[in-house]
């Protein structure tokens, strides 16, 4: 992969030529400490500093509600959505990237999808490595603290510059305003260093215990396990953990209709297989009615069946459904080792 | 490339009352195309403002190129909404979506069918198609059982079921008026005698009528790799996306409706 260095004192006049000629989203500072991706309108907006998002990426590649048809139904035209602005993100960290990674691999799968696959040809991502994570990430578990796909650029903080890894045409494009040198020998040993040192980030008290090769068999073996019910007890079916998971795309589709009574739009929004109603048929049987099937369903998909849908473990280890959970419930971590017998 | 979730537009040919509340609807696509569908598939039916819902066809492929029918209960509000439609009516219609029931393999074999209430649905696409290709199958059992006799499913083919196979009823609960079998589906079994070794059995039916239904089977000794089934879930996008009818990690309007039931019975969630 092609590579350059850029100064952090030139880093501003390039992202504010960006912003100039991009559609720029970026990862901006929050209330009470928190982080998301929003519309970046300077260069001082952005925190390549942050420790988590509140919500992953997705929501501009999968919008919690987009239009999938328009239609008139006086005179039954119905039309295809088809209006994806270019966007440009800013500041997506690894374990996002496999998140995205997964989705394009999902919606690509067999039947494309041309609503995310127009979308994602629109957007270009400059991905960053982290310096922080939040307290609840386990990314240096998981396999997913290093990511070599899907990104356009992607940035390393090596003291006084970036050092950036060109993927894409259109990222060494998007360069072009960028007062950046090649990387010396030394810039590239300092990439080396930092890039091994992203392994230490998480608390050390994140760890998955087992080798997480062996996650899905665990998982299968314990179809039945009591963790299931236990957990599931304090459940309030709220959805929070499908609403923040980078690799929940489950999605409903509604009829959203104008107050004329002729023009309308079929949409899709974002679902969750926790919810109760997921699983419910038009003549009212349900059929994951229990909250602990939910619970255990959901579980499932990351750990065992998205692996061999598309050879990925779904847990990106980015921590948001075990910090969104109320009661405490949603630990990935402590299911895992507990699961594998190795809880302490 | 096209989107995956544009209706073709068609039209409500004709509509004609079944039971209180289901309804037989013949539609035909707007551009006099085919459906080009497999007995056992399933359609996305489009009530534009109203919404989009998964609905077994009923025809066999055999009886019209040009039109298809489904026979649809009156539950939710895009069922109401075409309960409510008069013929000449416009919808969307996408697929048809999913797995059939595999008629080829099955030529040569004796056809058990065990539908349940609106089981039938679904079933009489392959039932119809078996009965137009007699000569390619062997003996043809229809087992069907209804709740009540108000209940009971295309009474006017069942003269042709009687004539061409060997058709047997029964309902859960009599009326003043019924003189049939009386009990649930399973109570037809002690009435037939079976080929084991040359019989397939396709099932159709509540989800609660599977089990005993498998049990039955069981005991007139039907391999497991012989039984076929279609199962219901939440088929909202019809493409494998949007994870509704998941059962376990398989995608049932994708590797289904119409499964083996040997290559599922491992499967926690299916029955």
């Amino acid at each position: 992969m092609k590579s350059r260095v850029i100064l952090k004192v030139e880093f501003p006049h390039w992202i504010a030529s960006l912003i100039k000629t991009e559609n720029v989203i970026g990862i901006k500072a929050k209330e009470a400490g928190k982080f998301h991706f929003g519309k970046l309108r300077s260069s001082g907006e952005l925190r390549l500093d942050y420790d988590v998002a509140v919500l992953p990426p997705k929501k501009y590649l999968q919008p919690p509600k987009e239009d999938l048809l328009s239609y008139n139904i006086a005179s039954f035209k119905v039309t295809p959505s088809a209006d994806f602005q270019p966007i440009t993100i800013i500041g997506v960290h690894p374990y996002d990237m496999h998140g995205i990674n997964q989705m394009d691999a999902v919606f690509s799968d067999e039947n494309k999808d041309t609503n995310y696959l127009g979308r994602r040809k629109n957007v270009k991502i400059i991905g960053v490595d982290p310096v922080k994570a939040s307290a609840w990430s386990f990314w240096h578990d998981m396999g997913t603290a290093y990511v070599d796909k899907g990104f356009d650029l992607w940035l390393t903080d090596i003291g006084d510059r970036y050092f950036i890894e060109i993927g894409t045409k259109s990222g060494e494009n998007l360069l072009k305003p960028a007062k950046t040198e090649s990387a010396s020998k030394i810039d590239i040993e300092r990439h080396k260093k930092a890039r091994s040192g992203l392994k230490n980030i998480c608390s050390p008290s994140r760890r998955i215990k087992t080798d997480i090769k062996k996650i899905p068999d665990i998982f299968r073996a314990n179809h039945d396990h009591g963790l299931w019910e236990k957990r599931a007890k304090t459940c309030y079916s709220c959805g929070s953990c499908n609403l923040v998971c980078p690799t929940c795309y489950c999605f409903d589709v509604r009829e959203d209709m104008e107050l004329n009574l002729t023009g309308g739009r079929r949409v899709r929004v974002w679902d969750g297989c926790m919810l109760e109603e997921f699983a419910r048929v038009g003549s009212g049987e349900n059929f994951r009615k229990e909250r602990s099937a939910r619970f255990r369903h959901r579980f499932f998909r990351k750990m065992v069946y998205m692996k061999e849908k598309i050879g990925a473990l779904a847990c990106v280890g980015c921590g948001r459904c075990a910090s969104a959970c109320l009661p405490d419930i949603a630990d990935p971590v402590t299911a895992i080792n507990e699961l594998s017998g190795l809880e302490d | 490339m096209e989107s995956l979730y544009l209706p073709r537009p068609a039209r409500l040919n004709k509509i004609l009352p079944l039971t209180a509340t289901e309804k037989l609807f013949e539609v035909s696509f707007d551009d006099g195309k085919s459906l080009g569908h497999q007995p056992g598939q399933f359609v996305e039916v489009s009530v534009f403002g109203v919404g989009e819902a998964p609905i077994s066809v009923s025809s066999s492929p055999t009886r019209s190129k040009r039109s298809f029918e489904l026979a649809i209960r009156l539950v939710g509000n895009v069922t109401s909404a075409l309960h409510n439609m008069k013929e000449g009516s416009r919808i969307g219609i996408r697929g048809p979506f999913g797995t059939h029931f595999p008629y080829k393999e099955l030529e040569g074999r004796d056809l058990l069918f065990v539908a349940g209430g609106i089981g039938l649905v679904p079933a009489r696409s392959f039932i119809n198609y078996a009965i137009d290709n007699s000569k390619k199958y062997g003996k043809i059992t229809i087992l069907f059982g209804s709740k009540s006799p108000s209940e009971r499913l295309f009474t006017n083919e069942m003269s042709e079921w009687r004539e061409k196979a060997e058709f047997l009823e029964t309902v859960d609960k009599a009326d003043e008026t019924w003189r049939g079998n009386v009990g649930v589906i399973t109570t037809l079994f002690s009435k037939i005698s079976i080929n084991a070794r040359k019989t397939a059995c396709i099932i159709v039916g509540p989800p609660i009528m599977y089990k005993f239904v498998l049990m039955e089977c069981k005991k007139k000794e039907i391999p497991d790799s012989n039984i076929f089934m279609s199962l219901e879930r939440r088929m909202k996008c019809g493409v494998g996306k949007c994870g509704h009818c998941q059962m376990d990690g398989v995608y049932i309007c994708q590797k289904g409706p119409v499964f083996r039931y040997s290559e599922i019975k491992e499967i926690a969630e299916a029955l």
